[in-house]
């Protein structure tokens, strides 16, 4: 009897799970999902992969660290640390320096540009427009800053410049306080 | 005598206000140069209609704007468009913005289209709207939004409060508005009360301002004795000397009892609350066709020669203003525009006196924030103090470790900035910066996260494309292919067959 009903647990719950499976297949593995939703999306490819996606495919094979991300910084890290439950663990200094100076946009000088499209084909986020033999220009709003279209792709040395967007009243930021002095302040 | 409610903490500030002495107006020398930058409002900055080397008059429409949330900027004397060029504005980040500069005449003509209205009552409610809108009227009590987009609600109004409250320390501009033309907002609440049918009108005054309750009070007696009926319908309420008291949703709870739901407006409680100098703003638009050209500022502070009120004309460099109060520099001397708790000080004293300038505050340069901070001691003064419901202490360990999804969820975002729990800190935790500082990070937070999320759906977009023509590539080569395969199988075909022939 106890055979029985331990076969008939068994084969109920096997079908059960079994049309589950199908009735809530989950498309795609949702944790490189959430891991590219941490990661910047500036596309520089600075981990050493061809885009923030693969990265983040990477990161959930465990074939990559969390501290490959430049553009992320260190709040990028301490997110995929909490995320993933992992260690925060310092920058990789291979993957090159956070940048400090805020968001940086290229910018094309219009004056010496040759027109030769190899920056419009690089750009991960279709930010510069411009076709072959004529004057390129960069949408400010979609660029990344990622860094791609700048020499030595771009063969003039002094067209393509990163530059700090321009603040304004909406982009001014206040200081962080510093933190007090536990009281031995003179 | 109307019930009145409190809200939640608050403090008891000293007030100051004798230093400027509100019954007195004093006006200024015409400036060499008017500074007027195109975005005075919240909402979108308005666009020149002039250009350089045009010639202007007081009251010219000189940028305008179509969008709904905007304000147009009017020159605010006579004189020739030397310059439309980035100028300091007078915000703590010391970031420049698009101006108008004008060089004055002297003449200070006013521009003929403008004529005083004979028969104001007779106009009907749109025609006013669109002539306020016209005006370039936005809130004067700091909040700066434009006016005419609070004056069509989709709901019945019950309640229509007349702000001159007032509560920061220092400040008088108000007072002595209520002193100096208390029939002029005796008149603009009788035509907000035409737009928008209210149940009641009342207009609200600090306890500690006997002589503006006093005027406007005689101001409604004596219109009622010249047979103006409808203002026996406006109230005058003292409401008790609590800082921020005079704030929106503070005040509406003081006088109603409704709380303004988060991220609501009061419309969606029945209030429309319009400060006493947009009021005063509104009846001239109206009734004399002018538009927002000068308004009133308290020039005042313990450096202050001689503190007063003035009446100032919009653009006005706020050094020419300083001097004109008999201070000959700025140099040691902290200058800030708005009170001594919600006020920006500034980096600078070049940009010019906006719309939103109640007060230029002369103050010894700010000894530094951090001087003497102690830790937390946890001892809970700062929550009892904040008006706002909030929990100052937690907000201040999350905006120190940038926790954002913390920091939204404690409310940052509806920290009014008031400075009461920075006021009652016995630590001295500068706890208000840490809110601007955590809301700078929060919005900057929330940007970036709305370029990563349009990055990732280019790239996506991209490589889709990618892919596609790829593919199409690869389908072409291998139709060529097909085809030259099919070509050649023809050929053969057609030789075999003359060969079978």
């Amino acid at each position: 009897m106890a055979i029985f009903i331990i076969t008939l647990l068994a084969l109920f719950f096997g079908i059960a799970l079994g049309y589950f499976s199908i009735r809530f297949r989950v498309e795609g593995d949702p944790i490189v999902e959430q891991i590219d939703a941490v990661l910047p999306q500036t596309q520089c490819a600075q981990c050493g992969y061809p885009g923030c996606r693969p990265y983040a495919e990477a990161i959930a094979k465990e074939e990559a660290e969390i501290n490959q991300c430049p553009p992320g910084g260190e709040d990028g890290i301490k997110a995929l640390a909490e995320l993933l439950g992992r260690e925060i663990i310092p920058l990789n200094p291979e993957n090159g320096s956070a940048d400090e100076d805020g968001r940086m946009i290229a910018v094309i000088n219009e004056e010496t540009c040759i027109g030769c499209t190899k920056c419009v084909q690089v750009c991960p986020v279709d930010a510069i427009v411009g076709a072959a033999k004529h004057k390129h220009n960069v949408i400010n709003e979609y660029c990344t800053g990622c860094e791609l279209c700048i020499p030595p792709l771009c063969p003039v040395d002094d067209c393509i410049q990163m530059q700090p967007i321009e603040l304004t009243v909406s982009t001014w930021k206040w200081t962080q306080p510093s933190p007090y002095d536990h009281g031995r302040a003179a | 005598m109307k019930k009145l409610w409190t809200f939640k903490g608050g403090v008891k500030l000293a007030g100051f206000k004798n230093l400027s002495k509100p019954s007195v107006v004093k006006s200024l020398p015409l400036p060499k140069r008017i500074i007027l930058p195109l975005r005075q409002h919240i909402g979108e900055p308005a666009e020149p209609i002039v250009e350089v080397g045009d010639k202007v008059y007081k009251g010219q429409a000189i940028a305008t704007s179509k969008s709904f949330i905007s304000a147009s900027v009017h020159a605010s004397t006579s004189g020739t468009v030397i310059e439309i060029k980035k100028h300091n504005i007078p915000h703590q980040s010391g970031v420049s913005e698009l101006c108008i500069v004008i060089e004055t005449d002297g003449k200070d003509e006013w521009y003929p289209n403008i004529k005083p209205n004979h028969n104001p009552e007779d106009l009907d409610v749109d025609e006013i709207r669109a002539r306020i809108r016209e005006a370039g009227i936005v809130g004067l009590g700091g909040a700066v939004f434009p006016s005419a987009a609070k004056l069509k609600p989709t709901r019945q109004i019950d309640t229509l409060i007349i702000n001159g409250v007032e509560c920061e320390p220092y400040i008088t501009c108000d007072d002595a508005l209520m002193q100096s033309c208390p029939d002029e907002i005796v008149q603009g609440v009788l035509l907000l009360r035409k737009l928008l049918s209210p149940l009641e009108c009342i207009i609200a005054i600090e306890d500690n301002k006997p002589d503006a309750i006093e005027a406007i009070k005689n101001s409604i007696k004596k219109l009622r004795e010249q047979g103006e009926g409808r203002v026996a319908t406006i109230k005058v309420i003292a409401v008790p000397t609590v800082f921020p008291t005079g704030g929106e949703k503070q005040l509406i709870k003081v006088l109603t009892g409704k709380e303004v739901p988060k991220n609501g407006l009061p419309y969606e409680v029945g209030i429309v609350c319009l400060n006493v100098g947009t009021t005063a703003a509104i009846r001239n638009a109206i009734y004399l066709g002018t538009p927002l050209v000068s308004r009133y500022v308290t020039v005042t502070g313990p450096l202050a020669k001689q503190p007063a009120n003035y009446e100032v004309l919009i653009g006005t460099p706020i050094e020419d203003v300083i001097q004109a109060a008999g201070r000959v520099s700025v140099d040691n001397c902290a200058v800030i525009m708005g009170g001594p708790m919600m006020g920006q000080l500034l980096p600078d004293s070049q940009s010019p006196v906006v719309k939103a300038t109640n007060c230029i505050l002369l103050e010894d340069i700010t000894p530094d924030i951090h001087t003497n901070v102690m830790p937390c001691i946890r001892c809970g003064s700062c929550a009892s103090a904040c008006p706002m419901n909030l929990l100052p202490q937690q907000l201040y360990w999350h905006a120190r470790e940038k926790s954002f999804q913390k920091l939204d969820h404690y409310n940052l975002l509806d920290c009014i900035e008031c400075g009461c729990c920075s006021v009652v800190c016995p630590s001295k935790i500068p706890l208000v910066h840490y809110f601007r500082f955590a809301k700078s990070e929060l919005k900057e937070h929330e940007l970036n996260t709305k370029i990563a999320e349009q990055s990732r759906v280019r790239t996506q977009v991209r490589e889709a494309r990618l892919e596609r023509i790829k593919r199409e590539q690869d389908e072409r080569k291998a139709q060529r292919k097909a085809d030259r395969l099919k070509k050649k199988a023809a050929k053969q075909k057609s030789v075999e067959e003359t060969l079978v022939e």
